[in-house]
């Protein structure tokens, strides 16, 4: 009897697992596939709104622009169709609330002829779009679609759909900007990179003499003590290391180097390297304390020092197992939100120095998923970007495998 | 005069005794060979000898311990420099995960030694005194970790003798080995004689028999007999002595 009962209940137990193990894997599977299919979503589709065109002059021999062009001309950075491909013209903006600006001066004193030309409800309003379209050589329109009839004057033009390059190289970051979103990552991409390799800079000369100082210098009380600190701080989490940023770090980078704010690449990079120091100090202690004590006994029995012994037999035995450590720091750096929201600034813009606010991929994600409307462009673009971190994460865990691997491999 | 000469030594291992008051003497130019049962304190005697138990924590040690006339555990003594000249080889090959050239270069290069040709010469005179040479003198450039675990030995031994120790110590340096390995490194021994003083711990006493002039028989941290090896080993004078070389404990 009670070997059948421990039977059964061995058996439920193995079922248990089984199913735990599985619907978590599938989870997981799930995920990615959700994580990428709403993040490819986003190419292939126009980046003007549902509903509207862009109208030019029959006249006008350019073609196509793109999200970013468009977005300069509205901007008024570019105001000659030239520097777009087309003659030499200037270019004039035309949107549905400026309309009046096209009336002649009498025209727009007297709003009888206001009426007259645009109609009681507006339902002479495509004929008038069509003839400021016509009359103006150098119009872009940005109008709707309902306000275009059959006998409309102007030619659209075709803008060009959201490609991948235009994704990974576009330099602006304007996702809600009208007439047309922009959707260049390339700011966010560096400001992640700038941050991030500044942040394992200053923190891998660091972490690594403090793991020297454990494992081969400090007395052993000292070292019960300052280990559990060290792991300590991984544990601490990250809005407080923020906080800690932007009450210290941000106004001591303000003063020192008399910036108009102080929030910057540099302070990101310092709340970084240090929130990837525990990890950078315990995996590389751990790899120093593993060389064998037979190599050291080696070298020192050969008159070497402590201090050669470190550099010349420990160092290079540990290798892998601090460089292991680095990349997990930096995945780590290249992954944190909070921290690096509240302190750099978070300017979408390409930084050309540390000491300018930049914005990093996982800032953008969380500052910017509220805001967007569930399935739009934008939406769609922050899943994008999340894609872009996964695959990076995931090059960053598949590196440290492969040199933990190599370790392995040369100890044994 | 003695080259190694140690005096009521002894050594705490915390609140271990491992060695009682050691007194030992060993001439320039011999090999003396330390024997006795597992842990009576071979290797801790030996680490003496070159301050390698100041690694180990909680080491107390009373006593003195004269190299060349000069106690080496004075203050202001210089430990690394006393390491160069009392080179050790362990009971387990150690190479370095290095080539087998930088191996032996490593006590020269630590020294402060950059003279290439020089180093180039003084690698390949200590591998050819090693018994070495001519087995790798073609792959210099490979691991250490790509050679048998005799030649191994022999490259430890190799890299001891490139900084010009005039004393070697070795622990067990043939336990791990095969017997036609063995024998190269006892026939070393032999060789080596001449230009160092040496002292070997072993377990194997046909060994002990074959390489040294004297012998010392370790017994729970104390020297029972020290003579002679011929003495010790065909008139040993005290009881414990014989039965042990005789194999009846041990
Ligand atoms: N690092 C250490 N800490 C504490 N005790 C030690 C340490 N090393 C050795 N001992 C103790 O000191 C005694 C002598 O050890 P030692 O290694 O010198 O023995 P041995 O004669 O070399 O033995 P074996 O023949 O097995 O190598 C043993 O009882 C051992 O347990
Ligand atoms: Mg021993």
């Amino acid at each position: 009897m009670k070997k059948i009962l421990s039977y059964i209940f061995g058996r439920i137990i193995t079922v248990l697992l089984y199913l735990s193990g599985s619907v978590t894997s599938i989870i997981v599977v799930l995920i990615v596939i959700f994580l990428f299919s709403e993040g490819s979503g986003l190419f292939g589709k126009k980046p003007t709104e549902e509903g509207f065109i862009m109208a030019v002059n029959k006249t006008n021999n350019v073609k196509h622009l793109d999200a970013e062009q468009i977005k300069l001309i509205f901007d008024g950075e570019i105001t000659n169709w030239k520097k777009v491909g087309g003659r030499n013209d200037s270019i004039i903006l035309f949107r549905m609330d400026n309309i009046t600006d096209f009336f002649t001066e009498e025209q727009r004193e007297n709003p009888d002829s206001v009426i007259k030309l645009l109609g009681e409800n507006y339902e002479r309003l495509p004929q008038c779009i069509s003839r400021v379209v016509e009359a103006n050589p150098g119009i872009i329109a940005f109008v709707g679609k309902k306000y275009i009839d059959k006998n409309f004057a102007g030619k659209e033009l075709k803008i060009d759909k959201i490609t991948i390059s235009d994704f990974l190289f576009g330099k602006l970051w304007f996702p809600t900007a009208h007439p047309v979103a922009v959707f260049g990552a390339l700011p966010l991409l560096l400001g992640t990179f700038w941050v991030s390799i500044f942040a394992i800079l200053f923190a891998l000369p660091l972490g690594l003499a403090t793991a020297i100082y454990m494992a081969e210098v400090a007395h052993p009380t000292v070292r019960n003590i300052l280990k559990p600190v060290i792991e300590l701080l991984a544990g601490i989490p990250s809005v407080v290391y923020g906080f800690f940023g932007l009450v210290v770090v941000v106004p001591f980078i303000q003063n020192t180097f008399n910036l108009p704010v102080g929030e910057t690449a540099l302070a990101g990079s310092i709340i970084l390297g240090i929130m990837a120091l525990p990890t950078i100090i315990t995996i590389s202690e751990d790899a120093i304390r593993t060389t064998p004590r037979s190599m050291k006994e080696a070298s020192l029995a050969l008159g070497a020092t402590h201090w050669q012994t470190i550099f010349k037999v420990i160092l290079p035995y540990s290798s892998s197992g601090i460089t292991a450590g680095a990349i997990l720091g930096i995945g780590r750096a290249i992954g944190e939100t909070m921290a690096v929201l509240m302190v750099t600034g978070n300017a979408a813009v390409i930084p050309h120095t540390l000491l300018e606010p930049v914005r990093t991929i996982p800032a953008t994600i969380a500052a910017e998923l509220g805001e967007a409307s569930q399935g739009g462009l934008h939406y769609e673009a922050l899943f994008t970007l999340g894609c872009i971190l996964f695959i990076i994460t995931m090059i960053v865990n598949l590196a440290v495998e492969i040199i933990s691997s190599r370790n392995k491999r040369v100890a044994s | 005069m003695y080259k190694i000469e140690s005096k009521d030594v002894n050594l705490y291992y915390g609140e271990h005794h491992a060695l009682k008051n050691i007194s030992l003497q060993m001439k320039a130019n011999t090999v003396t060979a330390l024997i006795g049962p597992s842990g009576c304190g071979k290797s801790t005697y030996l680490r003496l000898l070159n301050r390698m138990n100041d690694l180990i924590e909680n080491v107390r040690i009373e006593g003195t311990v004269l190299i060349d006339n000069k106690d080496i555990y004075a203050r202001g003594i210089k430990i690394d420099e006393l390491r160069k000249k009392v080179g050790m080889v362990f009971q387990k090959p150690n190479p370095f995960p290095k080539t087998i050239f930088e191996n032996v270069a490593y006590g020269l290069r630590v020294n402060g030694i950059s003279n290439k040709s020089y180093i180039e010469e003084r690698v390949t005179r200590s591998l050819q005194n090693a018994a070495l040479w001519e087995e790798v003198k073609d792959k210099l450039k490979k691991s250490a970790f790509e050679l048998s675990g005799g030649q191994q030995q022999r490259l430890c031994i190799a890299r001891a003798l490139a900084i010009e120790p005039s004393i070697v110590l070795m622990d067990e340096p043939a336990s791990a080995l095969d017997p036609i390995s063995t024998a190269k490194i006892e026939e070393l021994i032999y060789e080596l004689k001449d230009k160092y003083t040496i002292v070997i711990v072993t377990h194997n006493m046909q060994q002990a028999a074959r390489v040294s002039d004297r012998t010392a028989f370790f017994y729970i941290g104390e020297v029972v007999e020290y003579n002679d090896t011929k003495e010790i080993f065909t008139n040993p004078k005290n009881q414990r002595t014989q039965n042990y070389i005789t194999g009846r404990f041990g």
